[in-house]
């Protein structure tokens, strides 16, 4: 009984004075907790991978009717800017080396007589392969505009839910979860993993390097307290912003964005608990290999640049090589990314919501041990 | 404080290059993390969609719904992984082990034998671009299905559009990320590396030190500088050489412009390290600072993964003042199309404008620590 409130007391010391380290300097105060809502807020809206508002050539070459109804399907979209008429070949080329518009459709002489005359008739677009990624979006709206332009000339009205409008059957489509697809629905939980990722690791990175680069690490080996001890203390300061921060963005998403948590709030803790302590792990680790400041934080950065794109966030993990997606089981921020994701949109019940959480519970184990042997080898 | 003198200036280069040599850190970022970067960036950031994990539940068991399956079961778009009911796959759906359910309902047979025949199709709408890839490729099967079925292929629509895509006709994503990643290793170098390594001169002090010599302040940014420069030109070439050699991206333009382009871009970011640090002064904070102000924008903010027109109004205003927006045009065009610069020009000129106020702000806010 003494032995364990001794033990208790030594922790709490220690984690009084760890948290002191880490909130002594008021610009540390304010870094530990703006950036990560600024990150949220201001990523969350910039990051869509859908195209609007971009600026789209036109060639026009037809001037018939055909050309009039593309034109003014594509007018309609809410995709496009701005139409802009482009005089000749040369214009157009111009136009995309310029980046003054995405994609440049080229209406052909003739188009509306082989439409009149019932031939299957082809407009063509041209679009800046440089930016490929929004390219190939914008070619699809075009591809879609140009054939709805095609089926509205026949007098035939596009089906709901076909793609075409033949006849002949369709496919109902329900987008479960989401209904809307909208892609801000899908940022916001995978930034939380993200935003709270590089919080705890650079808090933890820093713990074990700051010691050794001030001096203070031949301290704390000569002060009497146990290893054990040493490192919860170092845990705490992470952990407890990280938990602190966990609740401001649940507030942001929730308020702000209005994107309700369905899953359960244990749920929420628990996953957010265990993401913590697998990066606290990866952070200590680091921090213990690194002999100053400066190598801890750029090894954090190795660590948290590879972590961060292989989540499954920036691209799906599914669509990755059979050896990566290996690797990705031991991301912390793959399994996050899942149950953040789940938790907000889909109400993961807490069977599924265990099954993902287990995994960073290993991982967590691993890191933790592997960073107090390090740290141990380092005070012999 | 006498003039510029070649002979100290060297001394300081040569303890400044020394320096960084040293730290095996330094060059873990110059050397190692590009490697890694362009790895990923190469085979695992992967946009175009591969086969996708779907259940199927078959609710008919007619000659022409097994037929249908089988499509699907032979799509090169799907894998059927999970065959069984709704209620059941739904739950996978939650569990994300299956992206898509396709339902061939209960008298899917008897509406085909009269040239119909309706499928569902529900997607985890949790992942957008799937979801729609999923919906699209879905109907697709579905119509192939019915057109050899009909024994007549699907008549073509009476309007169809034939797109290129210029400077990158097989849309290859990789050829896109490679200026990505040479514009994060850029700005890992030049404002990342700098901020830390000044501030922990002030940090530690030794920066009152280095003020207490006769160098002037001038000397003192331009030895603290033309190091990062260097490694950040080593970098950069070795992004260069791998993307070529390895992942076979084109390079149209000539070596001069995308040389004049980095080192732009480089003094502006070395300009913002410094700012960084001598407004921070502590490494902590200084890191902290660059990652939000510095590293995170040129990848989330500077139209390289994500299209800046389509952001609301506000955080466009916010990336006129993000340097790598001015950079990753010029990468871009250098590359995939050739020397341009009728657009290469303004955006250097952006650059060095940024590069210069941040060198100002840094002259400024050192003079004021010091007196």
């Amino acid at each position: 009984m003494m032995r364990w409130l001794a033990f208790l007391t030594r922790c709490r010391a220690m984690i009084v004075k760890e948290m002191w380290a880490v909130l002594r300097d008021p610009r540390a105060r304010i870094i530990l907790i703006a950036p990560p809502i600024m990150q949220l807020v201001l990523f969350a809206s910039a990051a869509t991978l859908e195209v609007r508002n971009v600026d789209i050539g036109v060639l026009d070459l037809d001037h018939g009717p055909a050309a009039h109804e593309v034109l003014g399907q594509m007018a309609g979209s809410p995709n496009i800017r701005v139409l802009v008429p482009l005089a000749s070949y040369e214009a157009l080329a111009r136009a995309i080396d310029r980046r003054q518009v995405l994609c440049a459709v080229i209406l052909p002489e003739g188009l509306s007589r082989d439409v009149a005359a019932r031939h299957p008739a082809s407009a063509g677009a041209v679009c800046d392969g440089r930016r490929s990624n929004s390219a190939q979006i914008m070619g699809g709206y075009l591809s879609q505009i140009v054939g709805q332009a095609g089926l509205a000339l026949r007098g035939v009205e596009a089906r709901a839910g076909g793609q075409n409008g033949l006849p002949g059957g369709q496919s109902t489509v329900r987008h479960m979860f989401n209904p809307n697809l909208d892609f801000l629905l899908f940022v916001l939980p995978a930034l939380v993993a993200t935003v709270a990722s590089i919080s705890a690791l650079s808090v933890a990175g820093q713990s074990v390097a700051r010691e050794r680069e001030l001096g203070s690490f031949d301290q704390l080996m000569v002060a009497p307290l146990r290893l054990s001890e040493i490192l919860i203390g170092k845990m705490a300061p992470p952990l407890i912003v990280g938990l602190v921060n966990a609740t401001l963005y649940l507030l942001v998403i929730t308020m702000l964005f209005g994107e309700p948590l369905r899953g359960s709030l244990i749920s929420y803790y628990l996953a957010t608990f265990f993401f913590l302590t697998a990066n606290i792990g990866l952070g200590m680790t680091v921090s213990s290999l690194a002999q100053t400041q400066q190598q801890a934080f750029l090894g954090i950065f190795l660590v948290a640049v590879p972590v961060n794109l292989l989540s499954g966030f920036a691209a799906p993990v599914d669509n990755m090589p059979l050896a990566l997606r290996i690797i990705a089981q031991a991301d912390p921020q793959k399994h996050m990314v899942v149950l953040m994701e789940g938790l907000f949109l889909k109400a993961m019940p807490m069977m599924a919501v265990l099954a993902n959480v287990w995994p960073l519970m290993a991982i967590s184990a691993v890191t933790l041990t592997v960073s107090t042997l390090l740290f141990r080898s380092r005070m012999e | 404080m006498s003039g510029l003198s070649l002979r100290r200036l060297r001394a300081m280069l040569v303890k400044e290059s020394w320096q960084i040599l040293r730290d095996p850190s330094t060059m873990l970022i110059a050397f190692v993390l590009p490697v890694i970067l362009l790895l990923i960036f190469g085979y695992a950031l992967n946009l175009d969609t591969g086969r996708t994990r779907i259940g199927l539940s078959l609710q008919d068991g007619g000659e022409a719904a097994a037929s249908l399956a089988g499509d699907f079961r032979h799509s090169p778009w799907f894998s059927v992984v999970e065959v069984g009911d709704v209620p059941h796959l739904k739950d996978d759906l939650v569990a994300g082990t299956i992206r898509g359910i396709v339902v061939i309902p209960q008298d899917f047979s008897r509406m085909a034998a009269r040239g119909g025949g309706d499928i569902q199709v529900i997607t985890d709408g949790s992942l957008p671009n799937n979801a729609a890839f999923i919906a699209a490729y879905a109907e697709g099967v579905r119509q192939s299905w019915t057109a050899a079925r009909a024994g007549h292929p699907a008549s073509p629509p009476p309007l169809s559009l034939t797109l290129r895509y210029w400077f990158n006709p097989g849309s290859v994503s990789r050829f896109f990320l490679v200026p990505g990643a040479i514009a994060i290793v850029m700005t890992m170098i030049g404002s990342l590396l700098t901020a830390l390594v000044l501030a922990r001169e002030w940090e530690r002090g030794t920066m009152e030190a280095i003020l207490a010599t006769p160098l002037g302040m001038g000397e003192l940014l331009l030895t603290k500088v033309v190091p990062y420069y260097g490694l950040g030109l080593g970098a950069t070439a070795l992004c260069t050489l791998v993307s070529l050699l390895l992942f076979g991206v084109p390079f149209r333009g000539s070596v001069l412009a995308l040389f004049l382009i980095a080192s732009c871009y480089l003094f502006c970011a070395l300009g913002q390290g410094l700012m960084i640090s001598a407004l921070a002064r502590s490494q902590y904070v200084a890191s902290q600072i660059a990652l939000l102000a510095a590293f995170l924008p040129s990848l989330l903010l500077s139209g390289f993964i994500y299209e800046i027109a389509s952001a609301p109004r506000w955080v466009q205003w916010i990336t006129l003042i993000v340097p790598a927006r001015y950079l990753i045009p010029s990468l871009q065009t250098v590359f995939l199309a050739g020397d341009d610069w009728g657009q290469f020009l303004p955006d250097m000129g952006k650059m060095l404008l940024f590069g210069a106020v941040f060198f100002l702000v840094t002259r400024w806010r050192m003079r004021r620590r010091v007196a």
